[in-house]
């Protein structure tokens, strides 16, 4: 309950934030807003389209969220994602078969090699304790070169040098069913697998005996270590979850959002995806929703740049202030006490009791 | 290979410059306790509002271009100085997590520095109309062998930088400042025992990193750059890894910065230079990050990493 008042208290004051900046470089905030919601919700199509911006958010906000609940700081979301997404692209544009199955092989393909890139920090942090923040940014790099040679090498579309060519239809999410009913948007099959994925990493979290360990290790190592908690491997496994499901991210970015991969770019949802997790309070319901609001955020503000000459980067602005106040949230949480107390304190003496103290609390 | 390595040695300075300066700010937050992974955003706000205050001077006084430079770099450094207070609050004041409030400090930068840039000019970058010509210092220049190495096409910035580099080394090692700085990263309680006002240190290091990173992102504006774009392409993290590399001391961030300048330039140049052609450039890219793991394990079981680093700082713990 707090943590949803932390976050929504942290939405605010980064709507705040973003009007005061609308309105000191001489726009007018209110309609600043109306276009930015209405660009990401007005009719269907635009529905879908938030939707389908918000899914590798999803991914990548999962994957951020998870490794913290270890106490892991996975800042390589978005190279895990880039290699990822590549092994898909290679899987989709080399093999020919039957639709389900090349997406079920591309699917695999893109959990292993988001897997393989987080494997390397995790190891290297359970072995010889090098800071993962470090290791992952390291890694993020290597992914960006490694594309960066290997797309136009291997992958080259005809005319242009700097992605690879398009993804045959079915292997991609793409689906017509969706697209017709959200009145011909982009939204695809990402987001089934993005739904399924929130299902299941909620359920490793909560019901299994792996979530509780790894949430032991992210609470206190030396205490877990131990309880007889192989630390070590909790931190490889850990890192092996996070990594596949960027990497699925990056699926849903390459061949569902888009249909091919560039190269030059580290995808920023890697980095959106600490934004979506610390705003989602680390829990994988908390990471969905914040996931499609983000998804809003980015999906209008094209349509808002379009009606007034508001700069479409209003849309990142806001995000980073929300992070900030979610990364200060101490603060409000010191707010929320006081006026708990308070509240507790007049209660209490309106009454004279400290039973209905109580139950306002 | 006499003349190629002539030729790599100026750029590759000109490369390591900015890393170095940056570098040795995230020494100084680092040392006093606080990591610093807002390098990055840090530099990009030197980049933009370097830019800014730049190019408007430049219009103004078409005939003064180069004082406009060097305002720009001041008014860089003080911006530096207060975005960095964002992530000092935060991380002291409020105890909040120090990579979150860092990762923060990046988001902030990269995205309303471009927001303002496309309000104020229209579009997300800002072209300066000349930057810092490179020069060759007259006599040294001739000297055998070092002269064409180290003292030609070079800036003034990169001998002030150094300069820097050298009073930073003696200040954290001599001075009362730098002992109070550095108790402050390894054992705050026994620092403010003794005294220190840890809060304070810790405050005045976040100051220091802000003003340094800003002014490596407003340095390499002037000098490789030319344009601020809204990204500094990774040199913040590239600078906190050369500061772990060089295992938190001053002369080793000088070693570490200059080996990832030569590897970058090597890799920029690679398709121009015949004996470096059969290389594939993959693997030149590469090198550095690589290289850099590799330096993370052989020196982690070595680590002299700021005992409290990262730490929030509690008055009440032993």
């Amino acid at each position: 309950m707090r943590n949803l008042i932390i976050s929504l208290c942290a939405v605010l004051f980064g709507l705040i934030g973003g009007a005061v900046l609308m309105a000191v470089t001489g726009h007018d905030p209110i309609e600043g807003y109306k276009f930015l919601f209405q660009g990401g919700l007005k009719n269907s199509k635009r529905l879908g389209d938030t939707l389908a911006t918000g899914t590798p958010l999803v991914f990548t906000g999962l994957s951020v969220a998870f490794a913290f609940r270890t106490g892991l700081f996975n800042i390589g979301a978005a190279g895990q994602m880039l290699f990822g997404g590549f092994c898909a692209t290679i899987i989709g544009l080399n093999i020919d078969t039957a639709r389900p199955l090349l997406l079920l092989m591309m699917i695999v393909a893109a959990m292993l090699g988001g897997a393989v890139w987080a494997f390397i920090p995790g190891l290297l942090k359970a072995r010889f304790n090098v800071h993962e923040v470090v290791s992952t940014i390291m890694m993020n790099w290597i992914a960006y070169w490694t594309i960066y040679y290997v797309v136009p090498a291997y992958l080259k579309a005809e005319s242009v040098e700097t992605e690879s060519r398009l993804l045959p239809d079915k292997a991609t999410l793409k689906s017509t069913f969706l697209s017709d009913m959200f009145g011909g948007s982009y939204i695809n099959m990402g987001l089934y697998i993005a739904v399924v994925a929130v299902i299941v990493i909620a359920f490793i979290i909560n019901k299994t005996t792996l979530g509780y360990e790894l949430k032991a290790v992210g609470y206190n190592r030396h205490s877990a270590e131990y309880a007889g908690i192989k630390v070590s491997r909790s931190i490889i496994t850990s890192m092996l979850i996070s990594g596949a499901l960027a990497g699925l991210g990056g699926m849903a970015q390459f061949a569902g959002n888009g249909a091919n991969i560039q190269i030059g770019v580290l995808p920023t949802q890697g980095y959106d995806g600490i934004a979506v997790a610390l705003l989602g309070a680390n829990s994988p319901i908390g990471v969905l929703i914040s996931a499609l609001f983000f998804g809003l955020l980015y999906s209008g503000r094209g349509f808002m740049n379009a009606m007034t000459d508001i700069p479409p980067e209003i849309a990142d602005s806001i995000i980073a202030i929300i992070i900030y106040f979610a990364a200060t949230s101490v603060l409000m949480d010191k707010w929320i006490t006081r006026i708990v107390n308070r509240r507790k304190a007049s209660a209490g003496a309106g009454t004279g009791g400290p039973v209905s103290g109580k139950e306002s609390a | 290979m006499w003349t190629t390595i002539e030729q790599i040695f100026p750029y590759a300075i000109m490369f390591t410059i900015p890393l170095l300066i940056t570098a040795l700010g995230g020494l100084f937050s680092e040392r006093s306790g606080v990591v610093n992974i807002g390098l990055e955003g840090l530099m990009v706000m030197g980049s933009f509002v370097g830019a800014l205050t730049i190019s408007k001077l430049q219009e103004a006084w078409p005939h003064h271009t180069v004082q406009a430079i060097w305002i720009g770099l001041l008014v860089a450094l003080a911006a530096g100085i207060v975005f960095s207070l964002l992530h000092a609050f935060a991380s002291v004041h409020l105890s909040a997590n120090q990579v979150i409030s860092g990762t923060a400090i990046n988001m902030i930068a990269g995205a309303i520095t471009v927001f303002l840039s496309r309000n104020i000019t229209g579009s997300g970058n800002i072209r300066l109309m000349n930057g810092f010509q490179p020069f060759d210092v007259p006599l040294l220049s001739d000297i055998p062998i070092i002269g064409p190495l180290v003292f030609t096409k070079t800036y003034w910035t990169t001998w002030m930088i150094l300069a820097v580099v050298l009073i930073s080394a003696w200040v954290l090692k001599k001075t009362p400042f730098g002992l109070r700085l550095r108790s402050c990263g390894e054992y705050p309680q026994a620092a403010e025992a003794a005294g220190v006002n840890v809060r304070r240190m810790r405050y005045i290091g976040v100051m220091i990193s802000g003003a340094f990173a800003s002014l490596g992102g407003a340095i390499l504006l002037v000098t490789i750059a030319g344009e601020f774009t809204g990204t500094v392409a990774g040199l913040g993290f590239l600078s906190l890894a050369a500061l772990i590399f060089g295992q938190w001391r001053p002369l080793g961030i000088l070693a570490a910065t200059l080996f990832f300048g030569f590897a970058s330039t090597v890799a920029n140049v690679s398709q121009v230079i015949p004996a470096l052609k059969h290389i594939p450039p993959i693997i030149l890219s590469l090198f550095p990050f690589v290289v850099t793991l590799i330096a993370l394990v052989i020196f982690s079981k070595s680590s002299q990493a700021p005992k409290a680093a990262g730490e929030v700082f509690d008055s009440g713990k032993r």
